[in-house]
């Protein structure tokens, strides 16, 4: 009746990831109670859950990113402290735990924090900077979001129930295979990421319909902002790469379910296979990741430095340049597989050649930098702070990109301060920035820059004492993964990179603390004018937060920099550029709970094929078909919002920005 | 002074054209596409995604069609006859659903109703076939578990197989739709989409007939 699972499956046994487990069970259930006591349900039901509006799906985005990087930290601080203790000791981690955890780690930290955070950036800022009204399928982002989330939920299942899989982020066969990893822990993390990666997929489907078929009159191809093309390149990624996980998954679950023998070692089965499509797939998405961050940092150096973009095109032909280069070099991530030299030189030179795309983009923040009237608000600090830490990312990374010494490093500590190097110095930080620079535009008040200072502080200065001494215990030869060790050369690095991550805690304690004070005291940094950076794209033109039509008139765009140019010319002539309009009724697509319900179907399904409980997976299936069935069948697709309302909430962000012009000393 | 003037010689502004002076220029500048344009470009888009995660497929097999672990080959086991049939059943399928998009135009309740049922009574042909064979395969000792090439036979022609019943069930649903709520337009629409997708799968088709039978009997 339930497959394989009963109350084995319940960690009795151990005690931490029972605690964790309850731990957040009760806060789940604390949250629940606190919102149902306050009446917020029907609230939130009608205004989030069910919503199809971009900028609602990208902030919920944002919020689960920030949940699970929570959840991911707590795990690297474990790892931290495990690798702290266990030199000549067996520390407080078995080796089933701590694989387990380094696991959920990588996991949780890539496809659930950092994909949820730039995905939920790219999809409440791109329209707006298009200067449209909302996503090209509406419905399908709110899909997109709940399935990211049933993945999600999925993961964090399988610390009470069961166990989560111990094979790295990457579950390389053999040792994933049923013979060797017969637990449910593997299953989960198939199940887990095909749900989000279906997700994804229809994210990057949406975004590159919208994108190249959906912009404001007048915005060509070269007048976009230089996030909205950083997007485009990261959702084509998306598109011709995430199929491809989805493929090598379902092939690694016919293996585990099926018996067939695609990765397996008897049987003519190939794990190389497996190693090549999973890096086909894996290193086009660390582009996914980092081009929008660069989208971010370009739009935050340009606007706190009061200047146009340096080499606009050049940043688009270095973008696209990237998206191209990132599909021919997975084959760096094993050197050692032995494909022979030729083809290690062909991805070498390959993986190097990237660098000067990148190095493009590098000299083109420095020169936006270069003369311009700088501003150091929180936003730039995390740029510069990227610039700085991805530069020391990006060296290490051709080092490692060159064969002969790759042969050294693979596998070691090197290369897991690299990644850490690009993925923190470079994804983080940019989502980090974003939050900083467009959390004014979301919610309508800035967050605290203090509080936001002493937290980018802590982050840089924890991240390289967390990060430095692990190139230097890969270059002494400590391999990644170790839950025990009896080197002496290494305790003391590993006691500066513990203390390392007990640095960033703090900064990660200066963030919440950072947002509940912002919240606190959200009525006195109230900004009106709904362009607190002086800002010069599109979005800054509309109010914040923006009404759900995003604009009244869809803005007509002259030139790049469009908001900026308008904001010239209306300094110039003392008068806002565009008359009044003709306010008209304008037709928004109607919230709909069909994302949240497919999302339940979603976790039911994989929640019954973890356990094979095959009964309940046929019905959610059949629960998903029927729910595909009534939204075909749905009479009314949109809400009218009336020409009156709509003139009321242009007016008032017409009479505001009239009010700021004239305050304003002409130039 | 005119900072349109100025910008000619502002070595701050490299990298950008000063078109500010226009009101449109270059690509893509004519505004928001029809809703009709942006849902087929939308499906377009998934159906070129669709074909990379056949691609990865294709792959696989190319690499493990060797590994037959003492097991038998392609070309002890393909039979090309059952594979003309079926591919037949799916050409024939997609004429048909060609002229089901015509009768769409015309807005014919009947003539609608009438191709659709022939295109999805040729589609169920060909998937039963395909099941027939798959069955045939199993029973003599050659089902998807003998040997790594029979696993990667069996996924990317089953994948194919359950793209069409996924297809079917769609077909279904919309007829029934058509049926109840007749010409809307968003079934116009939803019918360019099914009937992309349903040409597109007779390109996986086509490449799986060459690469994976003919070449199979062939080696």
């Amino acid at each position: 009746m339930l497959g394989k699972l009963n109350w084995n499956a319940i960690p009795f046994d151990q005690p931490i990831p029972l605690a964790a487990g309850i731990l957040v069970f009760l806060v789940l259930l604390g949250v629940l109670a606190f919102i149902t006591v306050k009446g917020y349900i029907p609230y939130l039901w009608r205004e989030w859950i069910t919503s199809v509006d971009h900028k609602r799906i990208g902030i919920m985005y944002c919020l689960l990113a920030l949940v699970m990087l929570l959840r991911g930290f707590i795990d690297a601080l474990m790892m931290r402290s495990q690798q702290a203790l266990a030199f000549h000791a067996p520390g407080y981690l078995p080796p089933e735990h701590y694989d387990q955890i380094f696991s959920a780690h990588g996991t949780i930290m890539i496809f659930f924090v950092a994909m949820p955070f730039i995905v939920g950036l790219m999809n409440f800022v791109v329209p707006l900077q298009l200067g449209v009204r909302d996503v090209a399928f509406p419905t399908f982002n709110s899909v997109s979001f709940w399935l990211t989330a049933s993945g999600a939920l999925l993961v964090n299942i399988s610390l009470i129930i069961g166990e989560f899989a111990k094979t790295g982020w990457l579950p390389y066969p053999p040792l994933s295979e049923l013979k060797y990893s017969p637990g449910v822990g593997v299953d989960y993390y198939l199940w887990a990421l095909q749900i989000a990666g279906v997700g994804t997929l229809l994210a990057g489907i949406n975004m590159v319909t919208t994108i190249l078929k959906m912009r404001a009159p007048g915005m060509s191809y070269t007048r976009m902002p230089i996030f909205c093309w950083t997007s485009l390149a990261s959702n084509l990624l998306i598109v011709a790469a995430f199929p491809i996980l989805t493929a090598v998954l379902a092939m690694l679950i016919l293996d585990r379910y099926l018996g067939f023998h695609f990765f397996t070692n008897e049987a003519g089965g190939n794990p190389m296979l497996f190693m090549n499509l999973i890096w086909v797939w894996g290193h086009p998405e660390v582009y996914i990741l980092i081009l929008p961050a660069f989208g971010v940092f370009s739009e935050v150096i340009s606007t706190f430095s009061g200047k146009p973009l340096f080499g606009y095109r050049s940043m688009i032909m270095a973008t696209m340049v990237i998206c191209i280069l990132s599909f021919m070099v997975w084959l760096h991530h094993f050197f050692t597989m032995g494909a022979g030299g030729d083809v290690n030189g062909f991805f070498g030179i390959a993986t190097m050649i990237i660098a000067v795309p990148t190095g493009v983009k590098v000299f083109n923040w420095l020169l936006t930098m270069y003369g311009g009237r700088v501003r150091f608000n929180t936003p730039m600090l995390w740029s510069i702070g990227f610039m700085v830490t991805f530069v020391i990312g990006g060296m290490t990374g051709v080092l490692l990109a060159v064969p002969p010494a790759d042969f050294v490093l693979h596998n070691s500590l090197f290369l897991v301060a690299h990644f850490h190097n690009v993925i923190i110095g470079g994804v983080l930080f940019g989502a980090f920035a974003g939050y900083n620079y467009w959390f004014p535009k979301a919610f309508g008040f800035k967050l605290d820059e203090r509080l936001g200072k002493i937290a980018f502080w802590f982050w840089f200065i924890g991240f390289y004492v967390a990060f430095l001494p692990l190139y230097v215990l890969g270059l002494l030869g400590m391999t990644r993964r170790l839950q025990h060790y009896d080197v002496p050369q290494w305790h003391p690095w590993l006691l500066v990179a513990a203390f390392g991550a007990l640095l960033i805690l703090c900064g990660i304690g200066f963030q919440i603390a950072q947002l509940i004070v912002s919240i606190r005291t959200s009525d006195h940094r109230r900004d009106l004018t709904g362009d607190p950076w002086d800002g010069r794209t599109l979005e800054w033109a509309t109010s914040s937060p923006p009404p759900s039509f995003n604009f009244a008139v869809l803005p007509n765009v002259k030139g790049e920099e469009p908001y900026w140019g308008m904001k010239l010319k209306a300094r110039e002539t003392m008068h806002l550029v565009t008359d009044e309009p003709q306010y008209e009724p304008i037709d928004m697509p109607r919230n709909n709970p069909t994302g949240f319900v497919t999302a339940f179907f979603a976790v039911i399904i994989g929640f019954a094929m973890i356990w094979h409980i095959w009964w309940l997976a046929v019905l959610g299936l059949a629960g998903a078909y029927a729910t595909f069935v009534v939204f075909a069948w749905r009479d009314v697709a949109e809400t009218e919002i009336s020409a009156d309302e709509v003139a009321r909430i242009d007016r008032a962000n017409r009479a505001i920005r009239t009010v700021v012009l004239k305050r304003r000393p002409k130039q | 002074m005119n900072r349109i003037a100025l910008d000619a010689y502002d070595p701050n502004r490299i990298g950008h054209r000063n078109d500010d002076a226009h009101d449109a220029k270059g690509h893509g500048a004519g505004g928001q596409a029809s809703t009709r344009i942006i849902v087929g470009y939308g499906f377009w888009i998934f159906l070129l995604s669709d074909i990379i995660m056949f691609s990865a497929f294709f792959a696989g097999y190319a690499v493990l069609s060797p590994a037959t672990a003492e097991g038998p080959s392609a070309a002890q086991l393909f039979d090309l006859n059952n594979v003309a049939i079926e591919t037949s059943c799916l050409l024939l399928s997609s004429f048909v659903c060609g002229l089901a998009s015509l009768a769409v135009d015309k807005q014919s309740q009947l003539w609608t109703q009438a191709a659709l049922f022939v295109t999805g009574l040729l589609g169920l042909a060909f998937l039963l076939l395909e099941i027939h064979e798959f069955i045939g395969l199993v029973n003599q000792g050659a089902g998807p578990t003998r040997s790594a090439f029979l696993s990667a036979f069996f996924t990317l022609v089953g994948c194919h197989g359950l793209h069409i019943t996924v297809g079917l069930l769609w077909l279904g649903t919309m007829m029934a739709q058509i049926f109840a709520k007749g010409f809307r337009q968003e079934i116009h629409y939803r019918f360019l989409c099914f009937s992309l997708f349903w040409h597109a799968l007779d390109i996986i088709w086509v490449a799986i007939f060459s690469l994976v039978y003919l070449m199979g009997v062939i080696s």
